[in-house]
This record gives structure tokens, sequence and C-alpha cells, in this order.
């Protein structure tokens, strides 16, 4: 049992990590007022780019690709709703579709029709003396890739910059309202930009670990819907950078209970396991309904 | 159409860049849509079937300010109703099995579209997630059906067993695989775009989309109201695609029974400005362009997910152009 337990946790969290990382990106977007719904598309696109840097670079040129591809598929985003203030949702839907078609045809054309066959080398979980001996929950929180430790790392970072900074400020008054923040001397559409290629780069990143330390090849839509549960995620962590953490990591468990259950031997159709991520997202949404604030200036359309 | 042809023609630029080869593909691309009768018949038009339904129910929930991204789902679980609706009532005539086979569908259709409705208009959660997620479940459902209570009788081919001769929806001249359902799909456009344009519930479905606060302090609309119509429509009509694919063309259920008919929808909808007439023809020209799409990877072996990328420009230009021309007009 107490290995099944370990498992548990380690799965958890390997789970949460790209959802975390994804979400953290997805909250300052937001923050600025802006709905990023191609954050699906950005993920796929990392994943693909990270395939291409670790074919050329190794596992350092795998999470470079991935952030370059993220970069720029959030900067076509970002070119549409900032600079033409295009529909956010029709413009995100788009995206998305034109990642999944990109990344399709390229790597058909790049790798030969079959896929699959493709292996690139993942990043070796590195363990932190004395903590990953914590009994039950150590090895699973404390013996993982790098990536994960700079998860960890950028929680607390990006609070005190959001609640502690003058960047942090100007940022959330944007997402508040606008034309309060544009009176105020700030430069509203130069921060949305910022912050959705900031999404990019951190989306872009968790497709790059999806690849890098799970998968180790890519698959056409390996993305798998996790750029629209991250923005859930974003929702149930009430927009703040704690929440988002936790929530990520109660998503990663309720995805690694699949596990659990299946050592248990109940015998349940896999397809309910499979599905269930999806499901708790949608009772997660209308569970935390009315007890949630968006960002006054969430996806609204400019100077209105 | 121009608009078409230019993303075409970009397209086929950045194939060549790829290093595919770009004529043969083009080639490809045209007979296998438009290059004979029988292309046009056997491929195009019955392509074009669900994506006309599926497309209309995109056109009104979004003139409804419903973002529906779940038409893929509603397709999925339309299938399966009608599938096993079509199974159960094998006994029945053909008058009465097919009246009641679609019907399955387009309710279930319509169902699934209301735990989005529900979630929207009480728990306030957006329906772009709800009905993404939904579309998830949808698959996973239909993967356990196919491998549990609907599998065929051997066990040994995760799908249905086929539906009964009588359960098939007539050709609509013999020789050719195109079949009732697209005559349904026209009719289905037809009548909602007479609805939307003369009607009081056409009307109020377009006020609610157009500016909400106004419909419901000026005209006093009841918005959830309105709301859960235009989800129950769209599913409806994503649902009812399902079922004319199952009894027009497949035949049985299996997974990926959907190429992703409800996403490309999106891009049938925006082409027609959500126009319910206008999707008719958006949809043919999406059809031709995925039939083509199926030749070109069969003859000249380009993946025919390029057709997604040809979609998304051609909802990209349509917004950039919508908004240059809205900005201009703004500044003259």
């Amino acid at each position: 049992m107490s290995s099944a337990a370990t498992a548990f946790v380690e799965s958890a969290v390997r789970t949460a990590t790209p959802l975390a990382l994804a979400a953290l990106g997805e909250l300052l977007v937001e923050r600025a007022g802006v709905l990023n719904i191609s954050l699906e598309g950005v993920i796929l696109a990392g994943a693909f780019g990270s395939v291409i840097g670790a074919t050329h670079g190794g596992i350092a040129g795998g999470y470079a690709g991935s952030i370059a591809a993220g970069l720029a598929t959030a900067a076509l985003f970002a070119l549409f709703v900032v600079a033409l203030e295009a529909d956010q949702i029709i413009t995100g839907t788009a995206i998305t579709l034109l990642s999944l078609g990109m990344t399709g045809t390229l790597y058909r054309a790049l790798f030969g029709t079959t896929g699959a066959a493709l292996s690139i080398p993942t990043s070796a979980a590195i363990a932190i003396p004395g903590l990953s001996a914590i009994p039950v929950v150590g090895s699973g929180l404390f013996k993982q890739p790098a990536v994960t430790y700079a998860v960890y790392i950028a929680v607390p970072l990006l609070w005190w910059w959001m609640y502690r900074t003058h960047g942090g400020l100007a940022l959330r008054a944007v997402g508040e309202s606008r034309a309060a923040a544009e009176a105020a001397g700030r430069h509203p559409l130069r921060i949305r930009f910022m912050a959705i290629l900031f999404g990019g780069a951190a989306g872009g990143l968790a497709g790059g670990v999806l690849v890098l330390t799970q998968a180790g090849t890519f698959v056409e839509g390996m993305s798998a819907g996790r750029g629209f549960i991250a923005i859930a995620i974003v929702v149930l962590g009430r927009w703040h950078p704690l929440g988002v953490a936790v929530a990520a990591l109660i998503f990663g468990a309720a995805s690694a209970l699949q596990y659990l259950l299946q050592a248990l031997g109940l015998s349940l159709p896999y397809q309910l396991f499979l599905a269930l991520p999806y499901v708790l997202t949608l009772g997660g949404l209308a569970g935390v309904a009315g007890r949630v604030r968006a960002p006054a200036g969430l996806g609204r359309l400019e100077t209105e | 159409m121009t608009l078409v042809a230019a993303v075409v023609a970009t397209t086929a630029a950045l194939l060549s860049v790829s290093g595919l080869d770009v004529a043969r593909a083009l080639t490809a691309l045209a007979s296998g849509s438009v290059g004979s009768l029988d292309a046009i018949s056997s491929a195009t038009l019955v392509r074009a079937t669900p994506l006309i339904l599926t497309g209309l129910a995109v056109s009104v929930a979004f003139q409804a300010g419903v973002f529906n991204i779940g038409a893929e789902g509603q397709f999925l679980v339309g299938a399966a109703a009608t599938t096993a609706a079509a199974l159960a009532g094998r006994a029945l005539p053909t008058v009465l099995l097919i009246p009641l086979e679609l019907a399955a569908g387009a309710v279930a259709g319509g169902a699934w579209a209301w735990i989005a409705s529900v979630l929207r208009t009480r728990y306030h959660v957006l329906e772009v997630i709800s009905t993404i997620m939904l579309n998830f479940v949808a698959a996973y459902l239909i993967s356990y059906l196919v491998r549990g209570p609907l599998q065929e009788p051997t066990h040994v081919f995760p799908q249905t067993e086929s539906i009964a001769d009588a359960a098939r929806l007539p050709q609509l001249w013999p020789g050719t695989r195109l079949h009732l359902g697209f005559v349904i799909a026209c009719a289905a456009c037809i009548a909602a775009w007479w609805i939307v344009r003369y009607t009081a519930a056409g009307f109020r479905l377009r006020v609610v989309g157009a500016n909400p606060f106004a419909a419901k302090s000026a005209g006093q609309i009841d918005l959830s109201r309105v709301t859960t119509r235009a989800f129950l429509l769209s599913g409806a009509l994503s649902g009812l695609a399902g079922a004319v694919e199952v009894a027009g063309v497949t035949l049985a259920l299996y997974e990926n029974i959907s190429p992703g008919y409800g996403y490309t929808a999106i891009a049938v909808a925006l082409l027609a400005r959500l126009n319910a007439a206008a999707v008719i023809a958006t949809g043919v020209v999406f059809g031709a362009l995925e039939a083509g799409a199926n030749a070109m990877q069969r003859d000249a072996n380009v993946p025919s997910v390029v057709v997604s990328i040809i979609e998304a420009a051609i909802i990209l230009a349509l917004v950039a152009i919508e908004r240059v021309r809205v900005t201009g007009a703004a500044r003259a």
C-alpha cells in the first residue's frame, strides 16, 4: 500500500507539472484582461518545438525549442487580439486549429508518415538529498525532473511579482480597467502583449515537458485538452498563483487516482478513468461558481 | 471564394517549402473534389452534409452569443443514439424507423448541449471550456459503447453491427453515395434562415447575441431562456448531423466516426458570416476541400490534416478583414 501511495504522489506531481506551468502563464494573461483560448495550440506547438530542438541540441535544445514555438504561437494570438482587437475566443479557436494542422503536417513532412518511431531522450529525475527521503511523499515531491523544481520556485516568485511590485500592480490594473490604467499613465497594450508572450513561453514549456519528461516522442494532438484544463485551473485557483498551484496539484491527484483505483482492483471501464479529468474540470468549475471573481475586464472587447 | 482560393494558394506555397509535391497534391485535391460528377456527388456533397448541419448548429449558437465549441461531442452522442435506436427498432418499418432514429440523434445532441447550458446559466461556467470538456467525455463514451454494450455480436471489432436496410436513408440517385441527409441539411438551413430572419423568436435570438444588456433592460427578454434555447437547438442540429452520418454513410458506430466535423463547423459558420442560408454554400466549399484533401493524402501522400491549416487561415483572414474594416470605418 505504501508503494502505491508513493506512486500516487509521484504521478500526481508529474501530471500537475505541465498543467501548473501552463496555468501560471495563463494566470498573468488573464490578470491582464485577456482570455487566451489558444493555450491548447500553444502547448501543442511547444511539444512540437521541443522535438525539433531536441533532435538538434539535446534536452536543453528541446526546452529552448518549446519556448520558442510557444512564443511564436502566442505572438500570433497577440497580434490579433491586441493589435487588431479581434474577438479573443474566435481567434483563439482558430489558432488552436492552426497549431494542430501545422504540427501534424510538419511532423509528417519532417519525420515521415508513421510517427511514433521517433524517440528522443527524456530528462532524468533529480533527487534532492534529504527531502526525497521523507516517507511516502518525499520521492514524489523531491525526485522529479528539474523543471518541476522550477515550478516550485516560480509560484512564490510570481506571487511576489504580482502583489509586491509596480509591474505587477500595473498588470492587475489593466485587467480590472483598461481605461483607468491608461489614465494612470500605463500602457495597457504593451502590458497585454508582454503578458501574452509570457503565457506563450510558459505554455510552450509545458508542451516541452510533455515530450521531454513524459512521452519521449511527439503524437499528433498530444496536448489532449490540457490547454483548456489549464484555463479551468486558473478559475479553480481563483486567479491567484498559490491557488493555481494547489488547483493543479489537486487535478494531478485526481488524474493519478486511476492508478490507485486500479491497484485496488476495481473493475470499472478504463474509459471512465480517461474521461475523469474532463468530468472533474466541469464539476470543479460548477463547484466554485459564484464564489470567485474574475478580473473585471477579462475578455472584454476594448474601448466600449 | 477569392479568400478560399488565396488561402489554398498560400497553403500550397507552404507545402512546397516543406518539400512536398505541390503540383501532384493540387491535382489530387481538384480531381478528388470537383474533378468528376462522381467526385462531386459521392465525395464532396456527402462530406458536406454533416458540415452543413454542424455549421448551422454553430451559426445558430454564435448568433445568440453562445460560443458552442461542442458540436463535435454533440455529433458523437447523436451518432451513438441513432445507432442504438436503429438497432433496437430493427423490426419497425422504414417510415417509422427513420424518423425515430433521427429524432433520437437530435434529442441526444440537444441533451448533451443542455449540460453546458445549465453550467452556463446556473453556474456561470464559460461554455467554451465546458463544451470542449464534453467533447472529450463524448469521445470516451463512444469508445466505451463500441467495446461494451453496443459492440457487435462477435466481440472482435470495436464497433457496432451495421444497422438494418430499413434504417438506411435512401440514396438520392442510384449509383452514388449521396443520400437524403443532404436534402435534410439544406432544408434545415432554409428553415433556420427563415426563423432567424422573420420570427419573433429569431429576433430575440439576434438581439441577445448582439447586446444582452440591452435585450434585458429595453426588450425585457428572458436571457437565460433564449440562451438555453440556442444551446438546445444548436445541440439538436449537431446531433442530427451525427444521425444522418450514421443512417446515410457509416451505417455503424465506431471510434473516430467524426474527423473533426464539429471543429470544421466553426470555420463553415464564420465563412458564412453566421447566415444560415449561406451555410449551405460554405458547407459545400469545405466539403470539397476535405474530400479533395482525402484524395491528396491517398494519391500524393500529403497529410489531410493540412485542411486544418486552411480552415484556421480562413477564420483568421476573415477576422482580420473585419477588424480592419471596422477600425477603418471608425477612423473615417
